[in-house]
């Protein structure tokens, strides 16, 4: 492992009773990098992700970020020291409107890392809601938003908290060609920006995109990890996810 | 504290008595609780009402209350699937359970309690049965009628419904509803009816069990409060959704209560159950046998 | 609106309500004006909780009746002025509220108000077995007949210090809705797990808000000794005051100061009424049927009827701080 390393996952296990969901998982993500995860449903790829930002606790294993270990860390606290993720099934702030669900992780995130000084809530949301395109719908809830509008308001909080690694977890599943298009232009821009991202996905023409790397995780294992048109021509990896 | 056999024995003897009816009183809140992740806090409520309209058919009629209560089961069961039609309507839906949903059953205990206050007065009510005060005498062990009769009553309801949830394709779609209503519904079966029935059945559990709580102890409207606790803290330790958890943790109830009660004295009972409760909360929240 | 015009609009309110109070001169006035402002502060204090957080308080009675008897302690130790006793109450409730929930609030929020409940059956348990304070036989407080500084009737001194405490506990409630706190417990509410990753420390607000939330009915329970003269744990711990205080704000509505304000002016004042007019088991009983046919019909309360999608206002957050 590099020490220059952002994120280190080491030997991170779990299980649910008898279930083992995660054994061995073992790899490391540089600075600025583009990670692409994938893997079939139920191989743990969500699991892994709630361990390493601590809504789940790994009972084997480390993880490491930016060199300090997660272990005991509350996932508030991961996600103030620039370790972001979005959800799945997007999560919003049901009662309040855009605007105000962007100006939490500013709050609370962002505001703490700067020692409580003046932070310019107001320009910072306006900012992300135009970046993702829902400067319009700023004042309006989430109720009133489309699919799409869902995912980017989901991944424009995580964003919200000015992270370095920002995990976006099946952000362009249901989505349309166009849509996925768009948020795939989302996430490179990000990464111009300086953003190291780890993308999970099943849509795989968007993770051969996106990645400059490719790990994947079949069962709870990781199977591979590597240049991703090398991965992606594994025969266990053909048999295990992608099908002849 | 005199730490004699006799004392010891029956206390512990009268203790698993008790547990075998606490395990009627609370099984019904381990199916909706545990099973439909509904906190029915109002279900000692309706555990009085059985209690009263057994009161009624004894006084009145001169019926057993104990098959008073099975003559209303079907009404019990009727008036479960009506509250959760309500439930489910006002609340489910909107997926404000946890606030709005919880203060619905409060009110609803409340509005039981203090109807029951203007109806009946708050003196104690008691029922009149062959079984209420003779016992059977084993050596220095004394099995009061009244406490086996319904501790044994309640050992054949639990295995009644551990049949029906088990064998039954209705129970083991209700079981199934607490799992994966997914699946459920690619069965064909709608995840909202099959947790109509499985609401319905635990209140019509309320109906026995009110009939042998007034077997046990006399009633007035107040004393369903204390049952709050100790039905929870039952739940709760046995695992949420398993009936043969919830015997178990009721048996250990039982017994502790009244290891405390002869020794400490009646009124640090109470006590015993939420200090029960808070402790497993507090260590082992997925209780003995619960899933996590 | 600005925080200490608010509060100065408070002032003047209670100042005018109280010199209304003097006018009238009918000392029943006091009796009852006092039972209306304890419920404004207690459904003030519990929807800093309920109505904020989302996580439900059964065991008010704990709370309230902790600030009451720890008045009775000290009343028989050494008599320290109402002020103290009212911190002292506030404080020793506030502490069993941040016990409570640092045992309980890892878990889903069911279980905090089943814990509620089981604290509040513990508390009493506990009181009526403590003879110091006169267990179950109760005990007798002597209510002084004057005010010690001012020229009031000790009843009216009880209604004036009331007012500042509903003075407080709404400006307190204000300023959190208007705060980056109030932003964090809304977070809260709405998706507990989404308000951690976005960096909310939950945990530690749920503390702050079970803390204070405790800490005003502590202080809402304390004059009571000296209001009724005698208190026993029954009527301490009586499930009125958990169903009232919890009806009021889910009446008026929960998603600001205003509701719980709203709900214990209107049905504080209706049981008063009902109580001498019909029976008091009656009134609560309205009281039980109003609660269940608000929180079915009208989710929003009182002020859902006015604001159509009302929740915590926080559009005039500037900055931050």
């Amino acid at each position: 492992m590099s020490d220059a390393a952002l994120l280190e996952v080491n030997g991170v296990g779990k299980r649910f009773g008898g279930f083992i969901a995660l054994a061995d998982i073992e790899f490391a993500v540089q600075p600025g990098e583009r990670v692409g995860l994938v893997g079939p449903n139920g191989s743990g790829k969500s699991t892994l992700v709630n361990c390493i930002c601590g809504t789940l606790r790994n009972e084997v294993g480390s993880v490491r970020f930016a060199g300090q270990r997660l272990e005991g860390k509350l996932a508030h606290e991961r996600t103030r020291l620039g370790l972001a993720r979005s959800f799945q099934l997007p999560r919003p702030f049901t009662t309040m409107t855009l605007a105000e669900n962007l100006r939490v992780p500013i709050l609370y995130a962002v505001n703490v890392r700067a020692g409580h000084a003046m932070v310019d809530v107001e320009g910072r949301c306006n900012d992300l809601l135009r970046m993702v395109g829902l400067a319009e719908k700023a004042h309006r809830l989430p109720r009133d938003l489309t699919q799409i509008e869902m995912r980017k308001l989901e991944l424009a909080r995580a964003m919200a908290s000015e992270p370095r690694l920002l995990i976006s977890d099946e952000a362009m599943a249901g989505l349309s060609h166009g849509e996925v298009d768009d948020i795939l232009a989302l996430l490179l821009k990000l990464n111009e920006q300086g953003v190291t991202i780890i993308m999970i996905e099943h849509i795989m023409r968007a993770v051969l995109a996106f990645s400059q790397r490719l790990i994947v995780l079949v069962a709870g294992r990781k199977i591979a990890d590597g240049d991703p048109q090398a991965v992606v021509r594994q025969q266990d990896v053909v048999e295990a996810y992608l099908g002849s | 504290m005199d730490l004699s056999f006799d004392l010891l024995g029956n206390a512990i003897v009268s203790g698993i008595l008790l547990g075998g009816f606490y395990a009627a009183v609370s099984i019904g809140v381990s199916i909706s609780f545990g099973m439909l992740d509904i906190v029915n806090i109002a279900h000692p409520a309706f555990i009085l009402l059985g209690s009263y309209i057994a009161y009624i058919a004894n006084t009145w009629w001169g019926v057993d209350p104990i098959l008073a209560s099975v003559v209303v089961l079907p009404a019990f069961y009727l008036l479960g699937v009506g509250i959760y039609s309500i439930y489910e309507v006002s609340f489910e839906r909107r997926g404000d359970t946890s606030l709005r949903g919880l203060a619905f059953f409060f009110g609803l205990l409340f509005i039981t309690e203090v109807t029951l206050v203007l109806v009946f007065g708050v003196d104690y009510r008691l029922v009149e049965a062959p079984y209420i005060g003779p016992s059977l005498h084993f050596g220095v062990i004394e099995l009061p009628l009244r406490l086996l009769v319904p501790c044994l009553v309640s050992l054949a309801m639990l295995g009644t419904l551990q049949t029906f949830l088990s064998r039954s394709f209705l129970g083991r779609a209700v079981q199934a509803v607490a799992q994966d209503p997914q699946a459920l519904r690619l069965m064909a079966a709608n995840p909202t009816a099959i947790k109509r029935v499985a609401f319905g059945l635990s209140i019509a559990t309320a109906s026995i069990a009110g009939a042998v709580l007034i077997i046990i102890q006399p009633i007035e409207p107040s004393i369903g409060r204390d049952y709050i606790g100790r039905i929870f803290a039952i739940v709760v330790l046995g695992g949420l959704g398993s009936i043969s958890g919830t015997l178990v943790a009721a048996l250990t109830l039982g017994i502790a209560e009244n290891l405390t009660a002869t020794f400490y004295g009646p009124s640090w009972s109470p006590a015993v159950a939420f200090g029960i409760l808070l402790l497993t909360l507090a260590v082992r929240p997925s209780g003995l046998f619960g899933r996590a | 609106m600005r925080n200490t015009s608010f509060i100065a609009l408070l002032i003047v309110a209670a100042a005018a309500t109280f010199a209304a109070m003097l006018w009238v001169g009918n000392p029943y006035v006091f009796f009852a004006g006092y039972v209306v402002l304890q419920y404004i502060v207690l459904a003030t204090a519990w929807n800093i909780l309920g109505g904020y957080t989302g996580y439900v308080n059964f065991g008010v009675a704990a709370f309230f009746a902790c600030g009451a008897y720890s008045t009775v302690v000290l009343h028989k130790l050494w008599a320290p002025p109402l002020v103290v006793m009212i911190l002292v109450g506030g404080a020793v409730s506030g502490l069993i509220g941040l016990g409570t929930g640092y045992l309980t609030m890892r878990l889903r929020g069911t279980f905090f108000g089943i814990a509620t409940l089981a604290m509040s059956v513990v508390a009493q348990t506990l009181i009526t077995n403590w003879p110091f304070v006169g267990g179950s036989r109760g005990a007798y407080i002597v209510r002084p007949a004057q005010a010690l500084y001012l020229p009031l009737d000790y009843i009216q001194y009880l209604c004036l210090v009331m007012l500042a405490l509903s003075v407080l506990a709404l400006a307190t409630a204000r300023a959190i809705e208007h705060s980056r706190l109030g932003v964090g417990f809304a977070t809260i509410r709405d998706d507990e797990l989404a308000a951690e990753a976005s960096g909310v420390p939950t945990l530690r607000l749920k503390l702050i808000a079970t803390a204070l939330s405790g800490g005003f009915m502590g202080m809402a329970g304390a004059p009571l000794p000296y209001y009724v003269t005698y208190l026993d744990p029954a009527s301490g711990f009586s499930l009125s005051y958990a169903v009232n205080t919890i009806a009021m704000p889910l009446i008026g509505g929960t998603s600001s100061w205003l509701g719980p304000l709203i709900g214990a002016v209107l049905l504080g004042t209706l049981q008063q009424v009902a109580t001498v007019t019909i029976s008091s088991a009656l009134s609560l009983l309205i009281v039980g049927l109003m609660l269940v046919g608000f929180v079915v019909a009208a989710p929003n309360g009182i002020i859902g009827w006015f604001k159509p999608a009302a929740r915590t206002s926080m559009r005039r957050l500037r900055g931050s701080r």
